[in-house]
């Protein structure tokens, strides 16, 4: 290039002019705001609307914020508080609702002695998500993973310890009588005997049995029945098992929904559509009023449980709406790919399709979380005590009655960092599932 | 089509071809719906036979190749693969494909693997060989094809030609008697044409059987000891390349190669 120049320009510099920095105007802050927010004039019109806005809200949030009480008994004491410090009537938070009930505010009723309980159990369920959620980590940690739903119900309902053992003694039953069954009586018969003998044994087999060894061997902790549940805590439960549970029912729904099994077929088509055809606020009155007439009488079906178990339907006729999208996203190429392998039904869609598929529906299966995650609290119309329906409460007391913002945006807050959180994890899992397409 | 891409190529020796029977496909016929695309198929493959399918779009090749391993259901007649007749027995049908590879137009490797994991995944789990044994007959494979350097690499990293080579590796590391392959170049750059062609060309010349679905004509003449015509659902027509290309004998055959090879 140099040489080149030498011959066909008159001048060439010879000695280099050391680069300056850009003119003020063309760097940093000063150019992003120009070009972002003052391009034309159409944007500098919204850019100072925007602008005028923002302030004249922070106006009035701000004090409302930076003058809050955090240390009073009730709204009286702080609205005198607030009198004293920042004059009479000045705009102020008064926060101290949620430092004095602060704890109820997280685990409801449940007994103070006990809280080291739950507080257990969400630690524990940090760790057993952790290898779910990250790939780096030791793949051993997923057996805990296993086992910590039985821990995390023993922790939180307390009982003797028997009851998880011998429920998880079930499976164990379960596999061994596919292990045994398989090579006499076929895969069809063993994974039918599979199914019965673990139903078998929960439904008549755990109860005594536990009772007996309860008796013989008293482990465990002081019960705690549902009704002292509540807070954050009661939503945070009903939320994360109605997401890991619906999950993978929502997965097989999907796949059933795809099979040529007319009756699978059918009856996915079914559940999905009347499930996802009624409001699920319907379905909880079902779960709380009229399954009491249906179980057989004295029968004690927890509510709460009850209550799991229709947000956990509810949100897989969702999800396996969503998953179906993925599925019908993929090529045929890749399940004749599949074929072509010798790969059978199951090990081609958890081997191919289900991977591809459920990261195409990454978006949507995160949405579906989030939606089922938020609508915990429609569990106050029924009488459970999540966070609205304690703040409801609260509100009805002497202390605090009267105050409404407080509640509502640390209950907001909450949520939205549950909720915020599970937005970014899909951002980072479908950033990190990216390898550069077909 | 593209001839010029082989003729410069040197002329294998034919191979000789056993006289024990690979596939046997008997009076086989295949409807969609009301529509007749297979009709009276009678075909029987020796091992070691590398048999061209030519005829025009729609004339049922596909099908006919897929039948075989059971992407397609036939509903009249037999085929007999490797000794195992296709019926409606998962076992035998899985068993069959695990024997058969197949090698499709659009490559289809699975997209969230790498070339390794796509190449080791059937041998793992459907022949359950242990993941090391698995790797390094991957990468014999892969080399093999010339791209052992992609193995870590995803296959919307690689070109098409070389994704149809990888494709190729990940069928043969089920090490299968019998290789299918349905229009391999015809998604292909021209000048990626050659390297997949002369990746085939080196398997026959090893004696595999192969059925291969192809307008590459020059391939047919060079590997292939038998070339079969397609029209309609029927085959037309069979013979030695020589032969089949020199003189056609019936009139779809030598309109579909004036059509193919005139331009
Ligand atoms: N799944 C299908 N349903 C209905 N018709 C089909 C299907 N697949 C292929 N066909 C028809 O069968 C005929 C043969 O198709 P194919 O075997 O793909 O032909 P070729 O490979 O020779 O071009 C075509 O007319 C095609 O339209
Ligand atoms: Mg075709």
């Amino acid at each position: 290039m140099s040489d080149t120049h030498a011959q066909t320009v008159a001048f060439v510099r010879e000695s280099m002019v050391p680069p300056a920095d850009p003119p003020l105007g063309e760097t940093g802050i000063f150019k992003w705001v120009r070009e972002n927010l003052f391009s034309s004039w159409l944007n500098v019109l919204l850019s100072v609307l925007s602008i005028a806005f923002v302030v004249w809200a922070l106006a009035h949030l701000l004090p409302w914020f930076l003058q809050s009480v955090w240390d009073a008994g009730s709204l009286t004491e702080c609205r005198e508080i607030r009198d004293a410090r920042y004059g009479e009537g000045a705009a102020s938070a008064c926060f101290a609702v949620i430092t004095e009930r602060w704890n109820q505010l997280l685990f409801g009723f449940y007994p103070p002695e006990h809280y080291w309980r739950p507080v257990l159990a969400f630690v524990l369920f940090l760790v057993a998500v952790s290898p779910v959620l990250f790939q780096g980590l030791p793949r051993r940690l997923l057996a805990f993973t296993a086992i910590y739903p039985f821990i995390g119900y023993w922790l939180l309902w307390g009982g003797t310890i028997w009851g998880p053992l011998l429920v998880i003694a079930g499976f164990v039953i379960g596999w061994g009588a596919f292990r045994l069954a398989e090579p006499r009586l076929g895969t069809l018969a063993a994974a039918i005997a599979a199914i019965l003998l673990p139903l078998a044994w929960w439904f008549f087999a755990v109860g005594p049995i536990a009772g007996d060894l309860a008796q013989i061997a008293p482990i465990g902790l002081v019960r705690i029945g549902s009704g002292d549940f509540g807070g954050f805590m009661l939503a945070f439960i009903i939320g994360v098992a109605g997401i890991a549970l619906s999950f993978p029912l929502g997965i097989l729904l999907a796949l059933g929904r795809q099979s040529h099994l007319f009756i699978i077929n059918k009856s996915c088509v079914g559940f999905i559509e009347i499930i996802r055809g009624v409001p699920l606020i319907v379905w909880l009155f079902t779960a709380s009023l009229l399954l009491n007439y249906f179980l057989p009488p004295g029968t004690n079906f927890d509510l709460m449980l009850r209550v799991i178990i229709m947000v956990t339907l509810f949100a897989a006729a969702y999800m396996a709406e969503v998953i179906r999208g993925g599925l019908a996203a993929l090529p045929r190429g890749q399940y004749e790919a599949a074929d072509a392998l010798g790969l059978d039904y199951w090990k081609a869609m958890r081997l191919i399709i289900l991977p591809q598929a459920l990261k195409i529906s990454i978006p949507g299966i995160v949405n579906t979380f989030i939606g089922l995650f938020k609508d915990t609290t429609l569990v106050v119309f029924i009488g459970l005590l999540d966070p609205i329906g304690l703040s409801n409460a609260i509100r009805a007391s002497t202390e605090w009655n009267g105050i409404y913002w407080e509640l509502f945006v640390f209950i907001g807050l909450l949520f939205w960092i549950c909720c915020f959180s599970m937005s970014r994890y899909s951002m980072y899992l479908e950033r990190k599932l990216e390898t550069g397409h077909r | 089509m593209t001839d010029a891409a082989i003729d410069t190529a040197p002329r294998s020796p034919r191979l000789s071809v056993s006289d024990e029977v690979a596939i046997s496909i008997q009076r086989m016929n295949k409807w969609y719906g009301a529509f007749h695309v297979l009709r009276d198929i009678d075909l029987t493959v020796y091992q070691g036979e590398r048999i061209v399918i030519c005829g025009p779009s729609g004339s049922g090749k596909s099908t006919l190749i897929r039948c075989i391993n059971r992407l397609e259901e036939h509903q009249k007649g037999k085929i007999i693969v490797d000794g195992t007749e296709l019926s409606s027995d998962l076992k035998n049908i899985d068993r069959i494909r695990s024997e058969v590879g197949m090698v499709f137009q659009h490559f289809n490797l699975f997209p969230h693997l790498t070339i390794l994991e796509n190449c080791t995944l059937a041998p793992i789990w459907v022949r359950k060989t242990p993941r090391r044994e698995a790797e390094a007959d991957a990468m014999h494979y892969l080399e093999k094809v010339k791209i052992p350097e992609q193995a870590h690499k995803y296959p919307g990293q690689l070109s098409g030609g070389q994704q149809q080579r990888v494709a190729i590796a990940r069928a043969l590391c089920m090490r299968p008697k019998i290789m299918l392959f349905d229009e391999p170049t015809s998604a292909l750059d021209p000048e990626m044409i050659k390297e997949v062609l002369d990746t085939m060309i080196e398997l026959a010349q090893e004696g595999m059987t192969m059925l291969v679905v192809t307008h590459e004509m020059g391939f047919a003449r060079q590997v292939a000891n038998r070339v079969i015509f397609m029209d309609q659902g029927q085959i037309v027509e069979q013979n030695e390349p020589e032969e089949f290309f020199n003189n056609p004998r019936s009139d779809r055959t030598k309109l579909f190669l004036s059509q193919i090879l005139g331009h």
